[in-house]
């Protein structure tokens, strides 16, 4: 199983702009399923409250209101049942690729021979086995990312929170990633949750698109390519990418579907 | 118009020449130690040269203070001052890392002791705790004790500040790793703050040596007069400068040695900072 839920959600923080106390709400009354197995791609432009939901929905910030529900229970705080793969990887520097694999496997109480061995399982799952010894200053930042989404998967949570993962890459190592990360998604059918400001990816990538303005959801947009999606370079250039990519462009851009 | 005779000289290459073609080795450089040792060579050459016209009550030379600095050590002085002036400073000084590290790392980590305990680390840090001497004396009388108390309350101040500011410094998205897998705070201290903190460790505990050997030397020039600061004292009393200079020269030597020691540690245990950076 692998479903997440957030339901009436809110964030409001107090700011103190030139000595005046604003309310700012970062999210009023986010209600989203993720379906078990599903690819959910949270899209909207920065400030629009998406990174802040991803990170209510893992547990690294607190919503003022409303509750995070995984696997049908309510959740506080970080847990194993969801992995992170974070914006910049964020690996330790000091420990070698296999090492920041092992690290969320170790805290997870993973101990002797099973903890290398099920490291090296997700190092070769994302195509890093020969780069195992290398540390993160020596691993491109595909190769990071990568190393990420597999300490992420080691601990096989529910579901796997991806933060604008690709955002920092170039364009050739951003559509190489896409393409590895449906076929991992093909062959653990983990449930996804993925941020992203960009609309391409969120094409490529989604079964659902929820397309969130200042702190709400603007529309959920369902993605009916077929799965697998195949040849990327293809699908981007078909029109039902096209049909696909200008639906959710229009959401963003706050134009109704009437004048379609 | 030299472009235009290398374009032409390529071209005028058999093509099997131009595929061949190998970047010739860099010019060697020279050393970075043999700069070192040059420059060192040429100073103390210098002294020798122009030190000799200097009265000796005021000054000194080299080849006077080897002179001084064998007879020194025929007579078992020097040694006997060092073994003394050593104990002292390697008590305080490893009381000072072991007290100072773990202080900064939990300044670092709460903001409850950062801004009930930093002031007084920042406080002691500024002020010249060499005005504490006669109170400590009174404490703890004029031998090793004290000696070692003065190394100590001198030293732990840089080591503590730098790891405190060590630990500001590690990225919030690392500790978020650490929380992202339920770390306990005790386990992303240790597996996270400490090892993301070490660079900054080293260099309070590199920073440390230098004030570590002057509390020695003021240790040993204000309370029991002995070890190395006692013969400095003891010889410029006796207007002896040249036997002044022996263990002046002789703690920095040893200062810039245990310098040097750290400085491996720190490549040791702390190599993807090394890495990371490059310098031309």
């Amino acid at each position: 199983m692998g479903q997440v839920s957030l339901v009436d959600v809110s964030k409001r923080f107090a700011l103190r702009i030139k000595n005046e106390v604003k309310t700012v709400n970062a999210l009023s009354s986010v209600n989203m399923d993720i379906k078990d197995g599903e690819i959910a791609v949270l899209i909207g432009p920065s400030g629009c409250g998406k990174t802040t939901a991803l990170r209510i929905a893992m547990g690294l910030e607190t919503a003022s209101q409303g509750r995070v529900v995984v696997d049908g229970r309510v959740v506080t705080g970080c847990g194993y049942d969801r992995g992170l793969v974070f914006q910049h990887a964020e690996l330790l520097p000091w420990l070698s690729a296999l090492e920041n694999v092992m690290f969320g496997l170790e805290m997870k109480g993973m101990r002797g021979a099973e903890l290398r061995d099920t490291a090296m399982r997700y190092l070769e799952l994302v195509g890093l086995a020969d780069s195992a010894d290398r540390r993160p200053h020596q691993l491109s930042g595909g190769m990071k990312q990568r190393v990420g989404i597999a300490r992420a998967l080691a601990i096989d949570p529910s579901v796997l929170l991806m933060d604008e993962p690709f955002g920092a890459l170039d364009a050739q190592t951003r559509e190489g990633l896409q393409g590895e990360l449906l076929d991992i998604h093909t062959r653990t059918k983990k449930t996804i949750l993925f941020v992203t400001h960009d609309l391409d990816e969120a094409v490529l990538l989604a079964d659902r698109v929820i397309v969130m303005r200042r702190g709400t959801i603007q529309e959920t947009i369902d993605i009916n390519l077929p799965r697998p999606r195949g040849d990327l370079g293809a699908l981007r250039g078909s029109a039902e990418f096209a049909e696909a990519r200008y639906r959710i462009w229009r959401a963003l851009h706050e134009i109704p579907e009437t004048t379609h | 118009m030299t472009e235009r005779t290398n374009v032409m000289a390529i071209q005028n290459l058999p093509s099997s020449a131009t595929e061949n073609v190998v970047e010739p080795p860099k010019r060697r450089e020279m050393p970075g130690w043999m700069i070192t040792a040059i420059s060192v060579v040429v100073l103390i050459g210098a002294w020798q040269l122009f030190g000799r016209d200097i009265n000796p009550v005021f000054g000194s030379y080299p080849s006077a203070i080897a002179v001084a600095g064998w007879n020194l050590l025929i007579s078992g002085d020097l040694l006997t001052a060092l073994m003394s002036s050593l104990q002292s400073f390697l008590a305080g000084y490893s009381l000072a890392i072991v007290v100072g590290v773990p202080l900064g790392l939990i300044i670092g980590r709460s903001r409850v002791l950062e801004n009930a305990v930093g002031v007084y680390i920042t406080a002691g840090n500024a002020m010249p705790l060499v005005a504490f001497v006669p109170l400590l004396v009174l404490w703890f009388g004029l031998g090793f004790t004290v000696k070692a108390a003065i190394v100590f309350l001198m030293s732990m101040f840089p080591i503590c500040i730098n790891t405190w500011s060590g630990v500001r410094a590690v990225p919030k998205t690392l500790i978020e790793v650490g929380k992202s897998f339920v770390a306990p705070n005790s386990v992303i201290l240790r597996r996270i703050v400490l090892p993301a903190t070490l660079p900054y460790i080293m260099t309070g505990i590199k920073l440390a040596v230098g004030r570590a050997v002057v509390a020695m030397v003021i240790a040993e020039f204000f309370t029991a007069i002995s070890g190395l600061g006692g013969i400095i004292i003891n010889s410029a009393n006796n207007f002896d400068t040249a036997t002044m200079f022996v263990p002046i020269f002789l703690l920095m030597i040893l200062a810039t040695l245990l310098n040097g020691l750290v400085g491996l540690i720190e490549r040791r245990v702390a190599p993807w900072q090394f890495e990371l950076s490059d310098r031309e």
